[in-house]
């Protein structure tokens, strides 16, 4: 938007499968398409179907939303080698030049998997009240440091017997201060907050005031083929 | 600018799978040949293996060999013409672009990784055997190296998606791969002897049921892997 934009804002959406990242995605394309010049990166377990929801979800022109395969290994596809989702947000950017905002959803996974500060500059973590009520004090790198957290579908609340208000506190509990977003769609003042927040940064990253934080890795763990990619990485 | 030590460490950092370049994405035709249930079991896997560096994987290591001596020698005039020739070499549109889009990404981390001005070379989209060929060229790795650093990546790739697609045990796996150890490395052998040569000459080895296959995945929408 303005001269000393380097390049657009990449922002993450991460989170475990079914919470709603698409359809976070979806209702921020809608709300700010007019805005912003936009593109979306999906990165699906198998097949392209999250691509395909946002095609015929009609939120954006469909060649500006693309799906990168990431081999089943999702979680590795946004901290790891980060190759295939930098090239395909390069491509967008160089492809719809200027672009104010590029989206990157990761493949739904566990609750450690976040993304690397080489890929975005900024990472939503989409919790769900339909998950369970107690998720959100689990904690975890997304949860405690992702930019913004969000704990998605409030509207199920009283159908599942989770406590919004508990599960927001317990949210803002491991945070650490950092911001907690109940969101619902069927709650349009829910969206406007996000919408807002996403703008915020947006001003940010273009006046150059945006430092990407890096919530941490995930926690260690092993592959049979690959015994320590935990490491492969830094750690500051 | 060959290394006095023989680069084996250059080589393996060029080799090793957590390479951040993206190939994990891929199986390198073995989930299509499973989803058609021509492999079953592991000695299907190994059968598949063996061809596939008999083929595909010879085919690689020739061009990355020759990429790599032409690169050593700060003469990339003909790499157009290499990419031409590996294009006659490859029938399926499919896995000319899998190849093509495998080399990109290896290009876009190993200039990151270690800066050479050749990389900026290579045009949009050059093909995966051919960048590795110059990232060999640009560490100090002669072709051999370079040969047998495609043909690992070839072969290990593929036998590491069987963990994903087939009932194994990893360790048979691995198992398989320690008895190819000598096949890759004769392999390695005749790419470099070859690599001297003209580039319509390179072997051009072919599997055209893996052709047929890389086109069936492509129209698949469940998969696991990109090809």
């Amino acid at each position: 938007m303005t001269e000393k934009t380097p390049r657009s804002l990449r922002l993450g959406v991460a989170g475990p499968v079914g919470t709603g990242k698409s359809s976070v995605i979806a209702t921020l394309c809608r709300h700010l398409r007019d805005e912003f010049a936009l593109g979306v990166i999906t990165n699906d377990i198998y097949t392209d179907e999250d691509a395909r929801f946002l095609k015929s979800a009609g939120v954006l022109p469909e060649e500006r939303i693309r799906a990168v395969e990431t081999g089943a290994c999702p979680h590795t596809a946004i901290r790891d080698d980060v190759t295939m989702n930098l090239m395909a947000v390069e491509d967008m950017e160089r492809d719809f030049a200027p672009l104010d905002i590029v989206l990157v959803e990761s493949g739904g996974d566990n609750l450690t998997a976040t993304f690397s500060p080489a890929l975005v500059d900024a990472q939503l973590f989409v919790l769900d009240v339909a998950g369970g009520g107690d998720v959100a004090r689990k904690g975890g790198p997304g949860i405690a440091r992702a930019d913004l957290l969000i704990i998605n579908k409030i509207d199920l609340g009283p159908h599942v017997d989770v406590d919004v208000a508990q599960m927001v506190a317990d949210a803002e509990g491991a945070r650490e201060g950092k911001p907690v977003l109940a969101l619902s769609r069927k709650h349009p003042d829910t969206i406007e907050k996000l919408c807002d927040w996403v703008r915020q940064l947006h001003a940010a990253h273009a006046a150059g005031h945006h430092t990407p934080v890096d919530p941490g890795p995930m926690a260690p763990h092993h592959h049979p083929h690959d015994s320590n990619h935990a490491h492969g990485h830094s750690h500051d | 600018m060959a290394r006095a030590a023989g680069g084996s460490a250059a080589l393996l950092l060029l080799a090793d799978g957590r390479l951040p370049a993206g190939g994990y994405a891929h199986s390198g035709g073995l989930e299509p040949a499973v989803t058609a249930g021509r492999i079953t079991d592991m000695a299907g896997v190994e059968r598949f293996l063996i061809g596939r560096a008999e083929t595909a994987g010879l085919t690689a290591a020739a061009f990355a060999a020759a990429a790599c001596s032409r690169a050593a020698r700060d003469d990339l005039s003909d790499l157009s013409g290499l990419e031409a020739e590996l294009d006659a070499r490859i029938p399926s549109p499919e896995l000319r672009t899998v190849s093509r889009n495998l080399g990109r990404q290896l290009r876009r981390a190993m200039a990151g990784i270690h800066p050479h001005p050749h990389y900026a070379t290579l045009g949009a989209a050059p093909h995966q055997p051919i960048v590795m060929g110059v990232a060999a060229a640009v560490l100090g790795l002669g072709p051999r190296d370079a040969a047998l650093a495609i043909l690992h990546e070839t072969n290990s790739g593929a036998a590491a998606a069987a963990a994903k697609v087939l009932r194994v045990d990893p360790f048979e796996v691995h198992a398989i791969l320690a008895r190819m150890a000598d096949r890759l490395d004769r392999l390695a052998g005749e790419a470099a002897a070859a690599a001297a040569g003209p580039a319509c000459d390179l072997p051009a080895p072919a599997s055209p049921l893996a052709d047929i296959a890389a086109e069936h995945h492509r129209r698949t929408h469940v998969r696991l892997f990109a090809s």
